[in-house]
């Protein structure tokens, strides 16, 4: 441990540039072709198999399996990508431990599943090392669909509208598309820019125009794009961040998990980013993992989540979870932060312990904290959008709204859990929907 | 720890695990190093007649097929007998020998279909110290071409006149090696026997292509744009085997002829079937190919083992599975069985329903939650559901009771055997008395 990790405050060039690079290597790295073969051998190609049922958007998988094992993973990559254009980033991103792997007979037989989200990696890896784009356009239909959003529904939404043939304007408020793949997680699930290649890729079905740069409400308002298109999807995820509601919640230091998240993911040096020795994140979901994992990796000395309920009831699944503590994050349960101390800058954050209901014990803690990440949840920017249901826009069936010729999914839409897969789902789903709708 | 001792037609050896006369057994080193390893004895290396030595290919002389994880399930070899100089190989079985004495050590040899040439060669080999010769009337591939290996084996009368010089022109143990590639193995293990062989030795290796290159369209292995069939070898041949090595072992006209049982012997369950159904002792090739000759030490402790637990001496277990061995004719059509799928070792892969549903009897139902239960009205007891189930000992074939009622058929389950010779259907059924 040298002088650089243990200086106070928020600073960067904590680390040798060989260890941010270790640490923000490949999560999972990549099968070789005969660790895929490996792999896929174990499948035991299951008659109406749990993986698929347990898949949102119920990939195939004991049939793409089969093409791995025997030699064609590019017919693999077809099997999967018909069902799931973000095959690739699903791969990575994939709470496969909760979903398809969860279910495996194997998994449940042995403790050790078929690792299906690897397979998937390879078969979309290899396709798009080839730059195969294994789907053609139908013929023009004609009409022109609107799709606010470029994260993975409004993507998702997008190719499967330009591959019936129509023409797609894919609008976003972000300097580049991609979403939460391009600026939500984290960097070591999504390495060698994979997130902007992905979409790269994915626009090579043609038809699809992106205009970035383009906010709802900002630059176009949806009474406008209705007027001008013939349906308009919104895939516009979750653009605001729940506040503490504390005392000192607005001293420096204190930021959102999600703008930390988005600047790493965007730098172009890590050594350059600055981060605090003892760094505090409050929340318990995916970004709150994320965010923690990435302060260690980039050279904070103390990490510490804290949650407010019990650890089973963290969102981030039980993989998420090891994973954090084993890159030497502390998570501490039933605590709710109850005020942010210090002189201008945070210098220490206060908690209250409470029971599963939020009931407070009356004991207290202090965490010293140079730096503190709120990841208590996203929320809707909800001016001008069709009727909510709750907080999130409400919809039926393949993500209609309550307005005729606007659909909705992804993030933004109420149900369903918020994964990249289901956002997947529901943007192609909808499409199938406006399509029927078109060419009535 | 059981006594592994072998006598094979009078060879002893400390165990009754032998190389096969393939690569593993073309020279001394190797066949020292086999010995040291454990081995219980070798059979050299085919040797041809005195002159200039066979050529082999300068190209791949191997082709494979594999199984998960790319164990090898079976191999293909176009190699010829030995290309080293007579004088060579014999000079080193000499020295081998006479250092290993408690060893079995027996040639293999072919020679040209003509007495001269096996009056010259038995000789030289006698002179080596050798326990026995093993007549190579197997290699299919090559020598074949040339009217020696299979090209004998597969015409009887020549295995017998052969095998008659062979006998009349040495006092050294004869084992005759026959080829697979013939439609009833009896017949030449018969002509073998007329012939004077004291035991035969089989399978060699089965004709066989085994895969195609879909770029060069040529069969593998590929030279120069061409292949030509091979012997394949290895545990994809085993079950072919074991019905051959059966065949002579309950042929009234063979029954007693020792039998060396060659043909995919990967560990010591293998070898203990071979010799289960009559077999003396084994001979071993590819898996040695595949793991080195260490793979023999688990053979010997495995075997071992075996007949400790079973409680019996190794010439107890020879043949002890021949009584069993029988004709379809004469197999209980009375008894009746239904398969039971064990719901606490049960996955819920699937594969029996989509097994049974798909390919058979339409037996298995798939309930909620992915319970999968056989419907006993409909099961034939095929067993393909026990076959393609994933989990060893899940699904199980239960026999049912006498006085039963079969729920498929509606019909008692008799006590009484009953086959097809005395069944009603059966035009030629004889009457019951």
């Amino acid at each position: 441990m040298d002088a650089r990790q243990l200086a106070g405050g928020i600073r960067a060039g904590r680390l040798e540039p060989q260890a941010l690079e270790e640490g923000f290597s490949d999560l999972h790295p990549p099968y070789d072709d005969h660790e895929a073969l490996v792999a896929a051998d174990r499948c035991y190609f299951c008659h109406d198999a749990p993986c698929a049922t347990a898949c949102p958007t119920t990939i195939d998988i004991p049939l793409f399996i089969r093409q791995i094992a025997t030699g064609t993973p590019e017919a693999a990559a077809k099997t999967i990508l018909s069902q799931n254009i973000l095959g690739g980033m699903c791969a990575r991103v994939c709470p496969t431990e909760t979903l398809c792997e969860e279910v495996c007979v194997r998994e449940v037989a042995e403790g050790k599943p078929v690792e299906i989200g690897r397979l998937q990696r390879y078969a979309t890896d290899r396709i798009m090392a080839r730059n195969i784009h294994p789907f053609e356009r139908a013929a023009p239909t004609g009409k022109r669909v609107a799709v606010v959003g470029a994260g993975p529904a409004g993507l998702a939404c997008a190719h499967r509208l330009a591959m019936k043939g129509h023409d797609v304007v894919i609008l976003d408020a972000r300097p580049k598309p991609g979403g939460l793949n391009e600026f939500g997680i984290a960097a070591y699930k999504s390495t060698e820019d994979f997130a902007a290649r992905e979409v790269d890729w994915l626009l090579g079905i043609g038809g699809i125009i992106l205009e970035t740069g383009k906010a709802l409400g900002r630059e176009v308002t949806l009474e406008g794009l209705k007027a001008e298109y013939d349906a308009v999807f919104l895939g516009l995820g979750l653009g605001g961040v729940n506040a503490l509601g504390i005392d000192g919640g607005d001293r420096d230091g204190v930021s959102n998990a999600v703008d930390f998240i988005s600047e790493l993911r965007q730098a172009e040096d890590l050594a350059a980013l600055p981060v605090g020795r003892d760094v505090v994140v409050i929340g318990g979901g995916m970004t709150a993992v994320d965010a923690a994992v990435q302060a260690k990796l980039l050279g904070a000395l103390n990490v510490t989540i804290v949650y407010r309920r019990s650890q089973e009831r963290m969102a981030a699944s039980v993989f998420e979870q090891e994973l954090a503590q084993a890159k030497g994050v502390r998570i501490i349960c039933n605590a709710t932060p109850k005020a942010v101390h210090g002189n201008g800058a945070v210098r220490e954050i206060e908690f209250e312990f409470t029971d599963d209901d939020l009931t407070p014990t009356g004991e207290r803690f202090r965490l010293p904290a140079d730096q503190v990440f709120r990841a208590i949840g996203q929320s809707l920017v909800t001016e001008g959008l069709p009727t909510l249901d709750g907080r999130k826009i409400a919809v039926e069936g393949p993500g209609r709204t309550s307005l005729p010729g606007v659909w909705a999914g992804g993030d933004c839409a109420a149900g369903g859990d918020d994964l990249t897969v289901t956002a997947v789902a529901e943007g192609r789903d909808a499409a199938e929907d406006i399509h029927a709708t078109l060419t009535r | 720890m059981a006594d592994l001792t072998s006598d094979f037609v009078g060879i002893k050896s400390p165990n009754p695990f032998w190389l096969a006369s393939a690569p593993p057994t073309d020279k001394e080193y190797n066949v020292r190093r086999a010995y040291e390893a454990g081995w219980g004895g070798v059979v050299w290396k085919t040797l041809g007649e005195d002159g200039p030595p066979v050529v082999n290919v300068n190209g791949p002389r191997y082709g494979a097929i594999w199984g998960a994880d790319r164990r090898l399930l079976g191999l293909n070899n176009i190699e010829l007998i030995t290309d080293r100089p007579l004088e060579v190989n014999l000079r080193e079985i000499k020295a081998v020998k006479r250092d290993y004495p408690d060893r079995a050590l027996v040639v293999s040899l072919m020679v040209p279909c003509e007495e001269a040439a096996w009056k010259a060669i038995l000789p030289l080999v006698e002179e080596t110290g050798a326990d026995g010769v093993e007549l190579n009337f197997g290699c299919p591939h090559g020598m074949s071409e040339r009217g020696m290996g299979s090209a004998v084996g597969q015409v009887p009368e020549y295995i017998e006149m052969v095998t008659r010089w062979v006998k009349q022109n040495s006092r050294m143990p004869c084992i005759v090696k026959l080829t697979p590639n013939i439609t009833d193995i009896r017949k030449p293990a018969e002509a073998a026997k007329r012939g004077g062989a004291d035991a035969v030795s089989l399978i060699n290796t089965v004709n066989s292509i085994t895969s195609v290159d879909l770029d060069l369209f040529a069969p593998e292995p590929t030279i120069d744009g061409k292949g030509a069939h091979g012997g394949l070898c290895g545990p994809a041949v085993k079950p072919i085997a074991l019905n051959m090595v059966a065949e002579i072992a309950r042929s009234p006209e063979t029954r007693g002829l020792p039998i060396s049982g060659i043909g995919g012997v990967t560990t010591w369950r293998d070898a203990a079937e071979f010799i289960a159904l009559g077999a003396g002792n084994v001979q071993v090739c590819t898996a040695a190919m595949t793991y080195g000759f260490k793979v023999v030490q688990e053979m010997i402790s495995g075997l071992s083992q075996y007949l400790d637990e079973k409680g019996v001496g190794l010439s107890d277990l020879v043949g002890r599975a021949v009584p069993n061995v029988s004709d379809w004719q004469n197999l209980n059509l009375n008894a009746i069985s239904k398969a039971k799928i064990d719901q606490e070792l049960c996955i819920s892969c699937g594969r029996c329903y989509a097994a049974c549903e798909d390919t058979s009897h339409q037996a298995i139902a798939m309930s909620d939650g992915r319970v999968f239960t056989v419907k006993d009205d409909e099961c034939v007891a095929c067993n393909l559901c026990v076959n393609v189930c994933p989990v060893e000992g899940c699904i199980s074939m239960e026999r049912m009771e006498v006085g039963a009622t079969d729920p498929r058929t509606g019909k008692v389950v008799p006590a009484e055997f009953g086959d097809w010779t005395t069944h009603p259907n059966n035009p030629m059924a004889r009457a019951a008395e």
